[in-house]
């Protein structure tokens, strides 16, 4: 009786505490997106500056660097060389970098690239549908992504030159 | 634990206040001159098993004081909460850190520190609301068992000592029992009680169930909650924002890419004089005319998509249907729901410049600048010719004094122009922007004058699906009911016992003693019994009276 007591006590409470668990978990300790470090990164189909197709899928095999940005956004204008030197140093060693644009004019981005002199294929997300898919909140947001198309990490705000450089050399196949 | 056997034989658990059976009282404050009735006198089990930190927690939990301050608490928090505004309620483009200073001073620095600028959505919040919840369940669990138990097991019979401290009671001496009893007992049934009988002994008892009130309300509650905490699992709550300009075709957020929205046309009009029924004159004149707002309209088309989704390809798109999104007239579709909840009149979106020559203001051609996206050269034939060198859609001068843009949005657009004609081949460079030319490389012969600007409306929508809904309807239902049972019935009791030549009468309600006293003079009206005598009431009034025994009278 008495142990009987105890038991049903102790799942009663484990249930309880298991639920409200679960919703503080739920709330602050995991991404609430569907796009989260260890998942598979969502393909995309998208078109650069030169006409030439990207999509996402195809790059398996390789580590992508890819950036969210927008020319209004001075965190990502300040990363945008680093990113440009750094793809150039990885670029032979199976490192793409994809800078996707938040849908601004073709005009403001070729000019910002001109200005740039940006080597990288840089794709404009005009229907916001990327965007979207993964839920892109400040910019910049950056996902690394590994050879089998698994999210390693997101960076949101500025990095360095050095943060860019150790964060290719994490995704070199 | 041992149990307790009770002189009338029935064997109470350990921690009984008075036997289940008979009510005498067994390990009672027996100082007091009326029995405690709370819990029909049951042994709470929080109250005697305390051994394990098992029983440590669910006895904290169990306690109806502990439950009391956590609502306390969370009331004050709540409060404190509507103080300053929520961090989701400040503008978009300022730091909270120095909004809550700059706006509230020091009281806002501490607000913003303590953290209750995002207080309902905070850990230590949400664990309040969870307590509630965890407390509402174990303090319920405590509760209803054993009162479920003292009921079921009540006896019939009970000992006097029982019957004389209840708040209603009467001794009377009667001559002819065997014709009290029955008289008493049709009219009892005639109000309805459940009568039981025992040697002569009577238990009349009715609205036992208004007892289940409160557990039926806490289950309700509960359900509520567990509704509420549905809505962090992915995939049953969405809630997102769709901005969408007119004529524009854009993917409806949180639908993983599935469907498509095209915005037709946003309108908005308002209430204006002369042009609505006679009744409504009067109410415009006093607010005036155009004040008023009369309807919020997004015509939209729904598509959904064929074929694999992959974002950022061109879409395929069917049309599902189209429809007038109005307010509280949402456009509902495989459980979402699209709600009008704000708009932007008059978005720039195409801008015309004349290429004129300054001196003898001829005009050489128009240039029309599409803002969403514009060429970046246009050819006005005849040698003349315009190429956009820059374009800032949202214009305003950064900290090196360089023109920038804040957003892609077109609010405030500003050009660069590079002019070529016969005459200047080499071409000239203007800045333009709204009612500004500057012409950085000395005086220009020709300028780009302003010919036109032609806008659009965006629409600001809501997206949701909402599939815990239905639970919390079923929870909010649940608590009514039990609501509503617990507070319009009363669970009244009465007893009848003959010893020694006296016929004992006594009464309990868990409310409405009034309501009880009234009944029960009906009953004994015609019979030799005494009226009950309202034992709390006797001992206020002796009280009182000796205090001021003048008023009293």
């Amino acid at each position: 009786m008495k142990k009987q007591r105890l038991l049903l006590r102790t799942v009663i409470l484990i249930l309880l505490l298991g639920a409200v668990g679960y919703t503080i978990y739920a709330n602050f300790f995991t991404e609430k997106t569907r796009v989260t470090v260890g998942s598979e990164a969502p393909d995309f189909v998208l078109t650069d500056l030169n006409g030439k197709k990207h999509r996402l899928s195809d790059y398996r095999g390789k580590g992508v660097f890819l950036n969210f940005w927008g020319t209004w956004c001075k965190p990502c204008e300040k990363e945008m060389p680093y990113m440009n030197r750094q793809y150039q140093v990885y670029k032979n060693q199976g490192v793409e970098v994809i800078a996707v644009n938040v849908g601004e004019p073709e005009l403001a981005v070729r000019k910002f690239a001109e200005r740039f002199d940006l080597k990288f294929p840089i794709v404009i997300d005009q229907q916001d549908q990327v965007m979207n898919a993964y839920d892109i909140d400040p910019l910049p947001t950056t996902f690394l992504i590994d050879k089998d198309g698994k999210i390693v990490k997101i960076i949101t705000g500025t990095m360095t030159e050095s943060m860019v450089q150790q964060y290719m050399e994490s995704i070199k196949p | 634990m041992e149990k307790v056997k009770c002189e009338c034989g029935h064997v109470n658990p350990h921690g009984t206040v008075l036997c289940e059976s008979c009510g005498k009282p067994i390990a009672e404050d027996s100082t007091k001159k009326l029995l405690d009735m709370r819990y029909e006198g049951s042994a709470r089990r929080s109250q005697t098993y305390n051994k394990t930190i098992v029983d440590k927690i669910w006895n904290f939990f169990s306690s109806v004081k502990v439950g009391v301050w956590l609502i306390v608490i969370t009331l004050l928090a709540s409060a404190i909460g509507t103080i300053y505004p929520q961090e989701m309620y400040i503008p978009p483009n300022v730091t909270p850190a120095e909004y809550y200073e700059d706006q509230y001073g020091w009281t806002g620095k501490l607000y913003y520190e303590l953290g209750f600028h995002n207080l309902y959505g905070s850990w230590w919040y949400m664990l309040l609301i969870a307590s509630i919840g965890v407390s509402l369940v174990i303090c319920s669990l405590d509760r209803v068992v054993p009162l479920y138990r003292a009921l079921k097991n009540q006896g019939v019979v009970r000992h006097e000592t029982f019957l004389r401290r209840q708040r209603l009671f009467s001794a009377s001496k009667v001559d002819n029992y065997d014709k009290l009893f029955a008289e008493v007992k049709e009219k009892l049934a005639k109000r309805r009680y459940h009568i039981r009988e025992e040697n002569g002994n009577i238990l009349a008892e009715k609205g036992r169930f208004s007892r289940w009130g409160p557990y039926v309300n806490h289950i309700g509650l509960i359900i509520f909650l567990i509704g509420a905490m549905l809505r962090f699992v992915p995939g049953m709550y969405v809630d997102e924002v769709l901005w969408i300009r007119e004529g524009e075709t854009k993917e409806i957020p949180g639908t993983n890419g599935k469907y498509f929205l095209k915005n037709e046309k946003f309108t908005f009009e308002v209430y204006e004089k002369d042009k609505e029924k006679e009744v409504f004159q009067e109410a415009i004149d006093r607010v005036g005319s155009g004040m008023v707002a009369k309807n919020y309209q997004s015509d939209v088309v729904l598509y959904e998509r064929v074929g694999p989704i992959v974002p950022g390809e061109e879409p395929k798109l069917k049309k599902v249907k189209d429809y007038k999104i109005r307010v509280n007239e949402p456009l509902k579709y495989d459980h979402y729901a699209l709600y009008q909840v704000d708009f932007k009149m008059n978005e720039p979106n195409k801008m015309s410049f004349h290429l004129v020559d300054k001196k003898t203001n001829e005009q050489f051609g128009l240039v029309t600048v599409d803002l969403r996206n514009p060429q970046s050269a246009y050819d006005l034939g005849n040698g003349y010719r315009v190429e956009l060198l820059s374009y800032f859609p949202d214009f305003y001068f950064d900290e090196n004094g360089n023109p920038a843009t804040k957003s892609k949005i077109p609010n405030n657009p500003a050009f660069v122009f590079k002019m070529m004609t016969p005459d200047k081949p080499e071409g000239e460079v203007s800045f333009v922007a709204i009612r500004q030319t500057i012409e950085p490389f000395g005086d220009n012969q020709y300028k780009m004058a302003f010919a036109g600007l032609e806008t659009k409306n965006v629409s600001g929508l809501t997206v949701r699906r909402d599939f815990t809904l239905w639970i919390l309807g079923v929870g909010g239902t649940i608590f009514m009911i039990g609501l509503i049972q617990g507070m319009y019935w009363n669970h009244r009791r009465i007893w009848l016992k003959h010893v020694n030549g006296e016929v004992l009468f006594a009464a309990h309600t868990n409310k409405n003693w009034y309501g009880l006293k009234n009944e029960i003079r009906q009953i004994i009206d015609g019979t030799e019994l005494v009226m009950p005598v309202d034992q709390v009431e006797e001992a206020k009034k002796g009280a009182r009276g000796g205090d001021d025994s003048g008023a009293a009278k």
